[in-house]
């Protein structure tokens, strides 16, 4: 894990079994696989694994502390939490899947169009990334919020365009530290078109960085969904929420302290756990990759 | 360098140029007109025609952004429509806040996080490294609204430390310092593992410069050494980086701000998009990507200052 560490002679990696030896070799790395793997799991079966129907409003105990029937309590219109909590899980991968998945696409397109065209066209794309990041994330998804409503849609759309440079530069860099080399100008003297030295030069050096960079940016995602549905801004009711939980619970943080406490934990065990994968991912993949950030 | 603060300086002004564009053209890209949205659906075709007059929306679209862009270099931002005083008067008055926030939070986690990253640099791959370094990936981590729902529960509701409403009495120092407390450490909790992670890398680079070499050749006394050789130039790098980081500052001071029940533009921000109060929302999203926009220059110029092959980057 440390830089600093005598390098010892590089060996390849003998397929999938070899990384992931070398990924869980570091206790946190192991933490965050096992972690995210329950994640995901829980959430992919959250319908099934529910005690309850999360939205179902119940005439039993509001805001009840955690017992054997409900185990992490009610809240205030007597819902399980439990069950909310799983589902909730389930929206925020949602989310984070769908909303990496397109800002991956756009920005490798945006980053290789920056990378491969016109002078002028790779200034106005930089210019454009740059503007989006002068934005801070929050500031931008209420200004965003206000003109759309509010709604998943928004959330994702806010979530897509705020990490579309991140992606996009790390493409238009990688393009650019290809596009130079001497192998890819005798491919072209050899008659090769762009879309040959495209397909089996440029993508296949991009792709790697881009999906560790994927891997880290989950975390940050859930934290957006979260943070926009907490302020009322995200996931509509009555679709749970991690945030919407923590929203709920909020209000009534002076009753009790439950909901807040079964809202927050997985959320921030999940960012924990993502977060320890991905830079595990990170060091044992593509190590260079931790100073272009 | 005379150019690079030039070309540095247009960057900046093209990037805000855009900004404001986007997001006007944003808010007239609603389905629907500003005016019918902000006065719901009893309005009446006259009450919304007079409210599209006041805000210019009667005029093509060149014009409105001409004159906006034309009243935001006189230092107009337009009129709040709630409560029928310039925008740029209710923003100002609110900014100061948040800008108390961010300096407190990024203060306190300078002052633990230089430290931290500077002895873990000198004791590296010992037991205390590893744990300050998973401490750190985890303070990163931590989604920053929870950690202010979570102090405001432990420390306010539980052991009631700490108030949890408000900035304090007027003219009263140790009140408002009392209310400080816990936004300030809320926001500035991630900045103490960016900082550590920051400082233990740069620290370990200059620790194996020649410099460094050469004084311990000297037999100068280590923590001569670390104290006056090495931590003054390991700690320049975070300074620059912190200008990067006004934004993600910002975003966890929107949080902390309404958590806490404080004024500030996230508060102003959050009523206004409630009401749907446009003159306001816009206003306040420019001046805070304008502040983050200024606070980046500043650190790549500062940057460039002290290293001069930044310069040519551009």
């Amino acid at each position: 894990m440390a830089a600093d560490e005598i390098p010892v002679a590089p060996r390849r990696a003998d397929g999938f079994l070899a990384g992931l030896r070398r990924l869980t070799r570091d206790g946190m790395g192991l933490f965050g696989l096992v972690a995210v793997l329950l994640v995901v799991l829980s959430a992919v079966f959250a319908h099934q694994l529910a005690p309850f129907d999360p939205t179902r409003i119940m005439v039993g105990p509001r805001l009840a502390p955690p017992s054997a029937e409900h185990w992490l309590g009610t809240d205030q219109l007597g819902r399980d939490v439990f069950s909310r909590v799983l589902v909730g899980g389930q929206v925020a991968l949602q989310v984070a899947l769908a909303s990496i998945a397109a800002a991956v696409s756009i920005g490798l397109g945006l980053g290789l169009l920056a990378g491969l065209g016109p002078r002028w066209l790779d200034n106005a794309i930089l210019l454009l990334f740059d503007t989006v990041r002068s934005f801070p994330v929050v500031i931008f998804g209420l200004a965003v919020v206000t003109v759309l409503g509010p709604s998943l849609t928004t959330v994702i759309f806010v979530v897509v365009v705020t990490s579309i440079p991140t992606y996009g530069r790390v493409a238009r860099t990688q393009t650019l530290a290809i596009k130079n080399n001497e192998f890819i100008l005798a491919e072209r003297a050899m008659g090769a078109g762009t879309g040959r030295i495209l397909r089996v030069h440029v993508l296949p050096n991009i792709i790697g960085p881009l999906l560790i960079l994927a891997s880290m940016d989950v975390p940050v995602v859930i934290t957006i969904e979260a943070g926009l549905s907490f302020l009322g801004m995200g996931v509509q009711p009555p679709t749970p929420s991690w945030g919407s939980i923590l929203n709920d619970g909020f209000s009534y943080i002076r009753n009790t302290p439950w909901p807040v406490i079964a809202g927050g934990i997985p959320l921030i065990l999940t960012t924990l756990a993502f977060t320890f994968l991905g830079e595990a991912l990170r060091d044992t993949f593509d190590p260079k990759l931790r100073r272009d950030l | 360098m005379w150019l690079f603060l030039a070309r540095r300086i247009g960057l900046a002004v093209a990037i805000v140029a855009v900004a404001v564009t986007l997001l006007y053209s944003m808010i007239h890209a609603v389905p629907g007109d500003p005016a019918s949205v902000i006065l719901g659906p009893r309005a009446t075709p006259e009450m919304r025609e007079a409210l599209r007059e006041r805000l210019g929306l009667d005029r093509p679209f060149v014009v409105q952004i001409g004159s906006f862009f034309g009243g935001v270099l006189r230092g107009d931002l337009g009129t709040d429509i709630v409560r029928d005083r310039p925008v740029a008067d209710i923003v100002f008055a609110q900014l100061p806040y948040t800008v108390v926030l961010v300096l407190a939070s990024v203060g306190w986690a300078a002052l633990v996080g230089i430290p931290l990253g500077c002895f873990s640099a000198v004791r590296r791959n010992s037991l205390a490294d590893r744990i300050i370094g998973v401490l750190s990936v985890s303070f990163i981590a931590v989604p920053y609204f929870a950690v202010s729902i979570y102090a405001l529960l432990i420390f306010s509701v539980g052991l009631r430390w700490f108030p949890s409403m408000g900035v304090g009495e007027p003219g009263d120092p140790l009140s408002q310092a009392r209310h400080l407390v816990l936004p300030a450490f809320a926001v500035g909790l991630s900045w103490v593992g960016y900082i550590a992670r920051m400082v233990r890398a740069s620290m370990l680079e200059v620790l194996g410069d020649n410099h460094v070499r050469t004084a311990r050749a000297f037999g100068l006394p280590e923590r001569r050494i670390v104290f006056r050789y090495a931590l003054p130039i390991a700690v320049l790098p975070t300074i620059t980086i912190l200008g990067v980081g006004v934004g993600y500052l910002i975003s966890a001071a929107v949080f902390a701000e309404i958590v806490f029940s404080r004024p500030g533009i996230g508060s102003l921000l959050f009523e206004s998009v409630g009401q749907r109060n446009y003159p306001v929302v816009m206003g306040a999203v420019l001046v805070t990507s304008v502040l983050f926009v200024v606070s980046t220059t500043l650190a790549d110029l500062a940057n460039a200052l002290l290293d001069p092959r930044a310069r040519e980057k551009l």
